[in-house]
Formats: C-alpha cells, sequence, structure tokens
C-alpha cells in the first residue's frame, strides 16, 4: 500500500501542531517529536480506518493522545511519584525543554492534573471546538468544558502566587495586559 | 495598578482579563513551536517509507 499524496500532505500539515501539543504534554521535546514519529508510522498503518472528508488533525491528534497516555500509565506504574515526576523532569533538564521565554508558563501547565492539560490545550490553543476536542479525548462535552475551567482557574491561581505582580515573561504580554487593565 | 488589584480579588473566580492573559501565554507558547513549521525528520522519514514500499513492490512484481 503506497501513501495517497494528498493524505501524506496533510498529515505533515498536522505536524507542527501535533508538535506543539506533544511538547505541550510531554515538557521535553525529544519525547514530543517520538511521539509525533510514532503518531505519523501509526496514522499511515491505520489509515484505512481513517474517514475521507473527516479532519486529517483530529484524527491524529487523537493517535498522539492515545500514544502518549498509554505512555504516562505504564510510567506511572513504574515511578511511584506521580504528581511530581513531570515537574521535576522539567526542573532537572531545563536545556531540553523548549523555549526558555515560556518557561515559567510552561512550570504551571506542568502542574496540572493531565486531563485538565490536554483540555486546554486543545480548546484554548489547538483551536478545536469543545465538540472536537471532547471527540479526541473521547469523553462528553460538558467534562471538556468543565476541565478547561478548572484548569484555567488553577493556572490563574499558579501563575499568581508564583509571580505576585508580573504575569508571564515577556514586555509585550504585560503591555497588552496594562492596556487591557484601563478599559 | 488596577490589574492587581483585580487579580487578587479575583482568586477564586476567574476574571475576564485574567482568563484572556492565560489565554494569550498558551497561545504564545504553542504558536512559538507550530512556527517551527515540519522538522526534516519527518517529510524525511515519509519519503523513506515511500521510497521503500516502492522498492518493495518492485521486488514483488519481478517474481
Amino acid at each position: 500500500m503506497t501513501l495517497n499524496p494528498s493524505l501524506r500532505d496533510a498529515m505533515l500539515a498536522a505536524v507542527p501542531s501535533l508538535r506543539a501539543f506533544a511538547i505541550s504534554l510531554s515538557g521535553n521535546i525529544d519525547r514530543a517529536d517520538d511521539l509525533v514519529q510514532e503518531t505519523l508510522l501509526r496514522a499511515i498503518a491505520n489509515i484505512d480506518s481513517f474517514q475521507p472528508g473527516t479532519n486529517m488533525s483530529a484524527w491524529m491528534f487523537t493517535i498522539l493522545r492515545n500514544l502518549f497516555r498509554s505512555e504516562y500509565r505504564k510510567r506511572r506504574r513504574e515511578v511511584e511519584d506521580t504528581d511530581g515526576s513531570y515537574a521535576e523532569s522539567l526542573k532537572s533538564h531545563p536545556e531540553q525543554n523548549s523555549r526558555l521565554e515560556f518557561q515559567e508558563f510552561r512550570a504551571a501547565l506542568a502542574k496540572l492534573p493531565p486531563d485538565q492539560r490536554e483540555a486546554l490545550i486543545l480548546v484554548g490553543a489547538s483551536g478545536f471546538s469543545y465538540e472536537e476536542a471532547a471527540q479526541i479525548c473521547d469523553c462528553a462535552v460538558g467534562t471538556i468544558k468543565s476541565r478547561v475551567n478548572r484548569a484555567r482557574t488553577r493556572l490563574a491561581d499558579l501563575l499568581a502566587i508564583e509571580s505576585s505582580e508580573d504575569f508571564g515573561p515577556d514586555q509585550s504580554t504585560r503591555a497588552i495586559m496594562a492596556a487591557g487593565g484601563r478599559g | 495598578m488596577q490589574t492587581e488589584v483585580n487579580q487578587r480579588k479575583t482568586r477564586g473566580r476567574l476574571g475576564r482579563d485574567v482568563q484572556s492573559k492565560i489565554g494569550q501565554q498558551l497561545r504564545a507558547m504553542y504558536d512559538d513551536v507550530v512556527s517551527d513549521g515540519v522538522p526534516d525528520r519527518f517529510t524525511e522519514m515519509l519519503r523513506k517509507l515511500d521510497e521503500g514500499k516502492e522498492t518493495e513492490q518492485d521486488k514483488g512484481s519481478n517474481g
């Protein structure tokens, strides 16, 4: 079976946001790229189960999310430290983590439960609708909504605690905030 | 100044501007990675897979 060029192009087109999703989930570029590679291989192997005309990107996000989930569960069985391990890996290997300017935000994101983290990213950054996110995460739309809300509340708390005065490391964000505060 | 006060007041209930700031940061972080585009590693991988399949098919059709 040779991969249809238009399907291959659609797969490649999904790669940039798959990587962004994977890095947000795993907190590590190398692991993220391995996840994306595995996702591509699975997608190619299972291309017959892709329904033409449906959203290729959402289909691949589902594959990646499931891969990450099963890997996470495996590691959770191996490593006792469930909440701390991910946050620790961020601290101990800063050079493996992506862009330094988002480190504070990523560190806060890392403290969210995985359910909430993925829901927030899918809806708040990847641009999926609540319905699409619910499909990707295999849960009810209401569940996604409440996860996103809890994630936002927790992030606001974490970021307010970690930097009491300013929010986020970069100047332009602060400028936008200041402008917003006046309005 | 007003923003600081708002942030403290809304620790329990999420203020609109806090929420939009979280959204901005989240998207900035995400888009930063998206802007890398497709690393060569992946285009190469798909190319090799395609080539591999073609040679396998060639071998098969010769037999």
